[in-house]
Order: C-alpha cells, then sequence, then structure tokens
C-alpha cells in the first residue's frame, strides 16, 4: 500500500489503470466541451462536420451568430465582470479587517463570533438567496410603506446578487488572509515601532506586504468563485443575467455550439488565472481553497 | 497595538473600526435574514396583506406526499452521492499522499484541481453532450454494437448521481490528501510487520488518522449536493424532483414566499442536523474540520 512495502503487480497495474479511468472520467466532459465549439454543424453532436470558426466570429452567409456577435452573451460577460469585480473588493477588504479582528483583537464573545463567521460555509448557497431576497423586500417594503421611499437597490436585482455572493465567499477569504496573519513573526512590527515607525507605516510597509500573496490569492478565489456563482445568483437576480444564469436559461432552451464557444472561453480564462496564480508562491494552500 | 493591554479610547475606537464590518456582514446577511425567514415561515395570510402566526405551511409540507417524498429523495441521494465521491476519491488521495512522490504528486494534485477552476454550467454542458440520446455516448454504444438504438442517457437518477460526484470530488479528494499525507508511513509497516493485513490496516490505522479528513469531506459535500440546484435540475430534467427546485418554485415561480421558506428552513435543518451528527459520530469540532477543508 506504500512505496516501502512490495506490491504485487495486479495492484500495480489495477492503481494505474484506476488513475486512468479517473482522469478520462475528470476531463471527458471539458474536452467535449472543447471540441464542439469547432464543429462544423448547427448543433454540438457527432458526428465531425469538419472545423469551423463560425461559433467565435459568426458567419453570415449562413445566418451563424458567433460568440462575438452575440450581444447578450457579451452582455452577461460583463454583467458577471462587474459583479465578480465587486465582490472581489469587498471581500478582500473585508476579509483582511475581520483577519485582523480574529488574530489581533481581544474582546469578549470573540470565540462565538469566529465561529459565526464559518456559518456561510455551510448553508446552501440556495437558501442564502432566499432568505437574502426575502429580508430585502421586508426592508424595502417597511420603508414604502413607513417613508414612501422605493429603495430600488433591495429589490431582485445586481446589488443584491453581490450581497449575496459576498455573504459567503467573504468567509472564505477570511480564512484565507487569517491563515498566514496567523504565522507573521510579530517581532518585525515591535522591530520597526522601535525604531519609530507609525502605526500606518507599519501596516503599509511590513504587514500588508507580508500578506501579499494571501491577499493576491484570495482575490483570485473570489473573482472565480462569483464569476461562477449559480445558486445564491439563480435567486436574486433581476433582469441583468450573469453570465452563468444566462447559459443556464440557453441550456434549457436547447444546445447551440455558442455556448461551447462560451465555455472554451471561460476554461482559457481560469487556466490562464490559474497559471498566473502558481507562478508566485507555494502552490497548495491557494489550489486548495478554490 | 491591541492586545497591549492599555484600555484607551484609541483601542476601543480601533476595535469598534475592527468588529463594524464583520458585524454588519454577519448580522445583515446572515443572521437576520435566516430570522425573518423564521418569521416567514411561521405565518398564513389570510386576507390581502393581512398575516397570522400559525404551522400551516408546515402542515402542508407533512400532509401533501409529493413534498416529503421528494425531500427524502433529495437526502437519500444527496448521502448516496456523498458515499460515492467517498469511495471514487479516496483511492485517487491515497495515491497523491502516499504513492507518488514529490513532482509527480504535486503534479497530479494539480491536475485533479484543474476542472474545477471551470465553472459547473460547463461541466455540466459536457455531461448534457456526452449523454444526451444523440449525444457522443449514446453513439458510441451503438457503434460497439452494445445498443442498437440510441438511448437517452439524461434524465435518469444515475445521470443526476454522476453529474452530482463529478461535481463534489474536488471537495473530497483535497481533505483527504491533507489528513492522509500526516500520516507516517512508519505505522502502516508496523502493523505490517505485528501481522495486518491491508484491510486491517486500512480499518484500524488509516481510516481513524483520515477521520478528520474524510468527516470534513463528508460534511461538503453532502450540503453542497443537497443544496445543489444546477446539476440535478439540467442532467434530470422533470425528472430530476431536487428539493431546492420545489423552493425555486414556491419563492419564484408562483410567488408563495411563505410555503417556499418553510421550504427552505426544512433544508437548512437536514443540512445542519447532518453536519452537526457527522461531527459527534467523528468526535469533530466544527471550527477545525472547517479550517482543514
Amino acid at each position: 500500500m506504500i512505496p516501502s512495502l512490495p506490491r504485487p503487480a495486479w495492484l500495480r497495474f489495477g492503481t494505474a489503470f484506476y488513475l486512468g479511468a479517473f482522469l478520462v472520467f475528470l476531463f471527458l466532459p471539458l474536452v467535449v466541451v472543447a471540441v464542439f465549439a469547432f464543429n462544423d454543424a448547427p448543433y454540438p453532436a457527432p458526428p465531425w462536420h469538419g472545423f469551423t470558426l463560425d461559433w467565435f466570429i459568426g458567419n453570415e452567409a449562413r445566418g451563424r451568430t458567433g460568440l462575438f456577435g452575440d450581444e447578450e452573451i457579451l452582455g452577461s460577460i460583463w454583467t458577471s465582470f462587474t459583479v465578480a469585480s465587486w465582490v472581489t473588493a469587498l471581500s478582500v477588504a473585508v476579509g483582511t479587517v475581520n483577519s485582523f479582528l480574529i488574530e489581533r483583537a481581544r474582546f469578549p464573545g470573540k470565540p462565538a463570533l469566529s465561529l459565526l463567521m464559518l456559518a456561510p460555509l455551510v448553508i446552501p448557497g440556495v437558501i442564502l438567496g432566499i432568505s437574502i431576497l426575502a429580508f430585502a423586500s421586508r426592508i424595502a417594503q417597511f420603508a414604502d410603506d413607513v417613508f414612501g421611499l422605493e429603495l430600488e437597490f433591495l429589490r431582485p436585482g445586481l446589488p443584491l446578487v453581490v450581497a449575496g455572493q459576498f455573504s459567503y465567499i467573504v468567509a472564505i477569504a477570511t480564512l484565507t488572509i487569517s491563515a498566514r496573519l496567523k504565522r507573521f513573526d510579530r517581532t518585525l512590527e515591535e522591530a520597526a515601532y522601535n525604531l519609530g515607525a507609525s502605526r500606518a507605516a507599519v501596516l503599509w510597509t511590513i504587514t500588508l506586504p507580508y500578506l501579499r500573496p494571501a491577499l493576491i490569492g484570495s482575490a483570485a478565489i473570489s473573482f472565480l468563485m462569483s464569476f461562477e456563482n449559480f445558486n445564491t445568483t439563480l435567486m436574486l437576480v433581476g433582469a441583468d443575467s450573469p453570465l452563468t444564469i444566462m447559459m443556464y436559461g440557453r441550456m434549457r432552451e436547447g444546445a447551440s455550439p455558442v455556448l461551447n464557444a462560451v465555455s472554451l472561453f471561460l476554461m482559457v480564462a481560469s487556466a490562464l488565472l490559474a497559471l498566473t496564480l502558481m507562478r508566485g508562491g507555494p502552490r497548495r494552500e491557494g489550489a486548495a481553497a478554490a | 497595538m491591541l492586545d497591549s493591554g492599555t484600555s484607551g479610547w484609541r483601542n476601543r475606537l480601533m476595535l469598534g473600526l475592527l468588529l463594524a464590518p464583520a458585524l454588519v456582514w454577519l448580522f445583515a446577511l446572515i443572521v437576520l435574514p435566516h430570522l425573518d425567514l423564521a418569521l416567514l415561515s411561521f405565518r398564513e395570510r389570510i386576507a390581502p396583506r393581512e398575516y397570522r402566526l400559525s404551522l400551516a405551511q408546515y402542515r402542508i409540507f407533512f400532509s401533501e406526499p409529493l413534498y416529503w417524498h421528494i425531500f427524502v429523495r433529495t437526502a437519500a441521494l444527496s448521502a448516496l452521492a456523498t458515499l460515492l465521491t467517498l469511495l471514487i476519491a479516496f483511492p485517487v488521495a491515497w495515491t497523491i499522499a502516499k504513492l507518488a512522490r514529490g513532482r509527480a504528486s504535486s503534479l497530479l494534485f494539480v491536475v485533479c484541481l484543474i476542472p474545477f477552476w471551470v465553472s459547473e454550467t460547463v461541466r455540466t454542458l459536457g455531461w448534457m453532450i456526452l449523454l444526451r440520446e444523440s449525444g457522443v455516448l449514446p453513439g458510441l454504444l451503438v457503434k460497439l454494437g452494445i445498443t442498437d438504438v440510441p438511448v437517452e442517457l439524461l434524465y435518469r437518477d444515475g445521470t443526476i448521481l454522476v453529474g452530482l460526484v463529478y461535481t463534489s470530488l474536488l471537495f473530497m479528494v483535497v481533505p483527504l490528501v491533507s489528513s492522509l499525507e500526516s500520516l507516517d508511513n512508519a505505522l502502516i509497516e508496523a502493523a505490517y510487520n505485528l501481522g495486518g493485513n491491508g484491510w486491517s490496516v486500512l480499518r484500524q490505522i488509516v481510516i481513524p488518522h483520515a477521520a478528520p479528513g474524510i468527516t470534513a469531506g463528508c460534511i461538503v459535500v453532502f450540503m453542497l449536493t443537497l443544496g445543489n440546484y444546477l446539476t440535478p435540475n439540467l442532467l434530470g430534467g422533470k425528472n430530476s424532483q431536487w428539493f431546492t427546485e420545489q423552493i425555486y418554485a414556491q419563492f419564484i415561480i408562483r410567488f408563495n414566499w411563505e410555503q417556499g421558506a418553510a421550504f427552505g428552513f426544512l433544508l437548512l435543518l437536514l443540512s445542519t442536523t447532518m453536519v452537526w451528527l457527522g461531527l459527534k459520530l467523528s468526535g469533530q469540532r466544527f471550527g477545525e474540520v472547517m479550517r482543514r477543508a
């Protein structure tokens, strides 16, 4: 079972076979999605009709709209991008403050509060979505009844989507950043104080640079999780659909190779993000937190 | 700094500033919305804009067989998916943690993570292209002479399970690898020297040591599976009968929020009970398990 013990040939062979089958299982769905983005047929299914780029650049002569001409999809990519940027900025900022709160501050009720911070991770996304939807519209109703105010941002729409995704992504950012802050050597800060540095200067020149890898890693993960979120978003979405919601709607209507083209675009984008991350810093933590 | 012991107003102001975002987040987005959801589920509409406290929503759930059938079915299939994920992921995690060494191990680990950088929507699209009647696998089965005509592989319970296990693998492999890596090989060698065999070593040495990782993986996978909407809905079609679809239907389609809130609460209750049970059975603490996952 371990390398230092003799393993019979059948077990070695079995392990290799199992691993091979597992990798096929993992990559097969992604490979077919990529391959059928280039099939010259209006439906992403075999047989192979030859190579084409129509599903990316379109082909007017044959009445095909490609990814780059599909306003609806391009719009939804932009929507997802906007939402993900907000969620990332908020999650990293609040996550950093939370880490200092957990690792540095002392106050009554701290164990309970740090436990409560983990709660969003075990609440199903659909329920996070409906609870925020119901609560927001109760407040909106209240504001309307009592003050005659119409609070548009509390109705289903992008501000609520940002709030819903933020509500659990910030928990992940907090975990990632506080794990690194925990390992920080406090004597570095003390040395800086002894040398006459101000609080702000120490934070800016010593502590935050040390946290940088965790900040970048949690930003990438927040962005990715927001971009790919479906369950919470589904409950809170208004007129503007983010990409996952748009793709879901199209997939229910029927298949089109344009969806394969968007998917390939997404795969390349997340691969690039993963590669950039892997170039900086020790790998396992960031990847594992995804 | 904050914990230096001096209790000046500056320190209190600092603490207040640090606490504010966390409190706003936890109360405005987690605690109060869930309390509100609970209140919502305990009321009944008796006239337009007039409500009273009642258990009607929960009574409907228990008196309407369709609803609790779907509830039980969702729970059972989620448990089955969790078990299958564990069985499939364990040998892979073992290979990464124990058999492969150095670069091969890291490489294998990264390769296993790659598909999960891609959106669940994309992965589900892949399975749909593979499994639908005109898709890749039914065509292959005909070519191989296993079936005469292409069979529809979508819209079956098995399909939903495949999709759910696929989506969940990452959340099982990662905690398993991290708990198996800390197991000292010498313990396994010693167990064999003392006359243990593969099965007894697994049961008495490996599983007890990996218990935290197994618990963490199972809790997260069960919770995610139970709350999944996309995979059962697209791969199961009309036959999926997943409980989250009932919540969606009540909230978004029928606009019956009271009923939807009750359904949501029941799902949350089930999910929380299973998490608690998992922790209890393996004697784990919630905080540690979540940090591991």
